[in-house]
């Protein structure tokens, strides 16, 4: 009996890519006193290091996939594509954070053990298969955020943006939180298998009202994390206020995750009810679109912009989600791995040009940066062409195959708006470009310093992932489509 | 049966007159020692409920580890300021409109009875002739470990950042 309480080695190893993370980051809180000042940039390394071996590992243990943990874990095709998104989002976070932390000469041991517990508590949200697995690593990913959010604990604004992800966070929790308790209430269980099996049964009596209860708990609580229309109030001081490459890390990683446990809850327990929560998802996607893009259109702070932006990204991925289909499932995957790369690239920028203090966050501050440092500006019109989504890169595919999935599902009013919204969209983005490459070089463009090798490779990896997406993007699409069917 | 009753009562009143001075009490010691007195209600409705390991749970953790972390905070902070404030502020109307929703919620479920909210078998489980800790030392070590062990890095993550947040400069 007692050996069955030890689980088999087959489960530790699904579980490797979480290990490896936690333990390289608990090493560097017992590092953080034995090493001095100038050591500063050793966790960056070991950052880069441990990430890269999780995302080896996370690709290693899908060669046997299968549930762990008493069906806590489920290492599938789309777990796995999730946890290398969020991986690569972490390196890509490390990559600019370098020249910031040494620019605002703030302490780097507990940024990146902050970083590295975001990302296992990610990593265990898409692997999870079980709302209560879902909800810790929902609590660690955001728990760690907020503080990161704040990391630069003498700067206003960033108190103001630590404060209000951490109150309105909690609060979006609570009611996911509110939800599972109802669903283990109504089913008995909290894994999403036996929940849909459950719901399916008609076992259930006068429940389910209470079942549609709890999706819309839980869609509130998920509407929050991944910023859709009407929960998307925090963003824009939330972005604005966190360190440049938090924000970056903030508009991808988390957004990520939070999608993955959005389509794996909706799409596997709360399949049965769907006809029930499409409106719901299709009002939420349309809100967000028009909100996002058209309150960009006004923006003059280059980071409030971006946030705003994200918020009409989310609500495109929605529109897949609304689709309720595997073409969907794997559009919506393709566009996350798209959209991280553009607006990592896309705040890497802004966290260069910025300066110490980040006081050039105007998007007049982009003025002649075209003349002055024609490298940064070619990748960054890369970006901004991206989240455009003009062909040949990854943001083209992306917004392609979500309104095809949508049309196949039979979405043409949300297709068309859709569109409308990405054609509005493009006026913001091309504001950026003209100013880049119409005008004098201003004072944030003459005082630009050069770019140092952790900077170029956080703006070329980038760049290269969102060509090679928008150029070949059939060999990434051909995996989601492969792993979009969820294990029911 | 009728020594469950009242007993239950008994907790039931200790529950709701601890809570209710607690939110009338100035001094905010005082309003601390009649939580405590309201937590141990609960844990005698724990007791009642058979449920044993709750009850520990309830004494140790919130009765003993978190009332004596508010008693600290209470003696850290000063709160002579705070003593003089009116106790009512302009909010109560809201909060008084939500209690009675809540109220009307709770008389109307009480009033239909149990076969308005059917709950699933599996957590209304027959008791299996083991008990309550038992069963649920069960589920920890062996249906939910991971969630068990992971959530032990969720309070390490919640520690770190506290002190990230908190201190001056290492």
């Amino acid at each position: 009996m007692y050996a069955s309480l030890v689980p088999t080695s087959a489960e530790m190893i699904r579980f490797l890519p979480e290990l490896i993370l936690t333990v390289v980051a608990t090493l560097f809180m017992v590092l953080d006193p034995l090493l001095g000042r100038q050591s500063r940039h050793v966790y960056g390394h070991f950052s880069i290091l441990a990430l890269l071996g999780a995302m080896a590992a996370a690709v290693y243990v899908y060669r046997d996939p299968g549930a762990a943990f008493s069906g806590m874990l489920m290492v599938d095709g789309f777990a796995t594509f999730f946890r290398v998104v969020v991986i690569g989002v972490g390196i890509l976070t490390v990559l600019p954070s370098y020249r910031y932390l040494d620019r605002e000469d703030a302490e780097t041991g507990e940024y990146h053990a902050l970083l590295l517990f975001s990302i296992v508590g990610q990593c265990v949200m898409v692997t999870a298969n079980e709302l209560i697995m879902i909800f810790i690593g929902l609590e660690i990913s955001s728990i760690a955020s907020y503080v990161l959010a704040g990391y630069l604990r003498d700067d206003r604004r960033a108190n103001e943006a630590a404060l209000k992800y951490f109150l309105l966070g909690s609060f979006a929790t609570a009611f996911f939180l509110y939800g599972v308790a109802l669903i283990y209430g109504m089913t008995g269980s909290t894994n999403l298998a036996t929940v849909r099996r459950a719901i399916l049964g008609g076992s259930l009596g006068s429940a389910p009202i209470f079942i549609g209860v709890a999706a819309a708990l839980m869609f509130v609580g998920l509407g929050f994390k991944v910023s859709g229309a009407p929960f998307q109030i925090w963003a824009p001081d939330v972005y604005q206020g966190a360190p440049t490459p938090v924000a970056a890390f903030l508009s991808a990683g988390p957004k990520a995750a939070a999608f993955a446990i959005f389509l794996r809850i909706f799409l596997t327990a709360f399949q049965p009810i769907g006809p029930g929560w499409e409106p719901l998802v299709w009002v939420s996607a349309l809100a967000s679109m028009t909100l996002g893009n058209f309150a960009a259109l006004t923006q003059s702070n280059i980071k409030r912009l971006l946030a705003y932006s994200s918020i009409a990204h989310a609500g495109y991925v929605l529109v897949a989600l609304a689709a309720r289909s595997n073409v969907g499932t794997a559009a919506a995957m393709f566009y996350m791995a798209a959209y991280a790369f553009m607006n990592i690239g896309a705040f890497a920028v802004v966290s260069h040009l910025s300066g110490k203090g980040e006081r050039y966050l105007k998007v007049e501050d982009f003025a002649g940066l075209g003349a002055k440092q024609p490298g940064t500006a070619a990748l960054l019109s890369i970006f901004l062409l991206s989240l455009i989504g003009v062909p040949l890169t990854g943001g083209f595919f992306g917004k392609f195959y979500i309104f095809k999935a949508a049309l196949d599902s039979h979405l043409v009013w949300l297709t068309v708006l859709g569109l409308l919204n990405s054609a509005v969209a493009a006026y913001y983005y091309l504001r950026i470009l003209v100013m880049m490459y119409m005008r004098e070089p201003g004072e944030a463009a003459s005082r630009i310093q050069p770019l140092t090798p952790g900077l170029r490779a956080a703006l070329v990896l980038p760049a290269l992932g969102t060509l090679v997406l928008g150029i070949f993007p059939g060999w990434v699409l051909d995996f989601a489509g492969r792993s979009s069917v969820f294990v029911r | 049966m009728l020594m469950d009753t009242i007993l239950f009562y008994l907790f039931a009143a200790l529950v709701l007159g601890g809570g209710i001075l607690t939110i009338t009490r100035r001094n905010a010691v005082h309003s601390a020692i009649f939580l405590i007195l309201s937590l141990l209600g609960v844990a005698g409705l724990y007791l009642l409920q058979s449920a044993e390991f709750l009850f520990a749970v309830q004494i140790v953790l919130y009765v003993g580890g978190i009332m004596v972390l508010f008693l600290f905070v209470i003696m850290l902070v000063n709160l002579d300021q705070a003593a003089k404030e009116k106790q009512f502020n302009r909010q109560w109307t809201v909060a008084l409109a939500c209690a009675g929703l809540v109220g009307a919620e709770i008389f109307y479920f009480l009033a239909k009875g149990a076969g308005a909210f059917q709950l699933a078998k599996g957590t209304a489980e027959a008791n299996t002739g083991m008990g309550n800790t038992e069963r649920l030392a069960d589920a920890l070590f062996s249906q939910y470990l991971l969630p068990f062990e992971i959530a032990s890095l969720l309070l390490l993550v919640a520690v770190v950042g506290s002190v990230v947040m908190a201190k001056k400069r290492i």
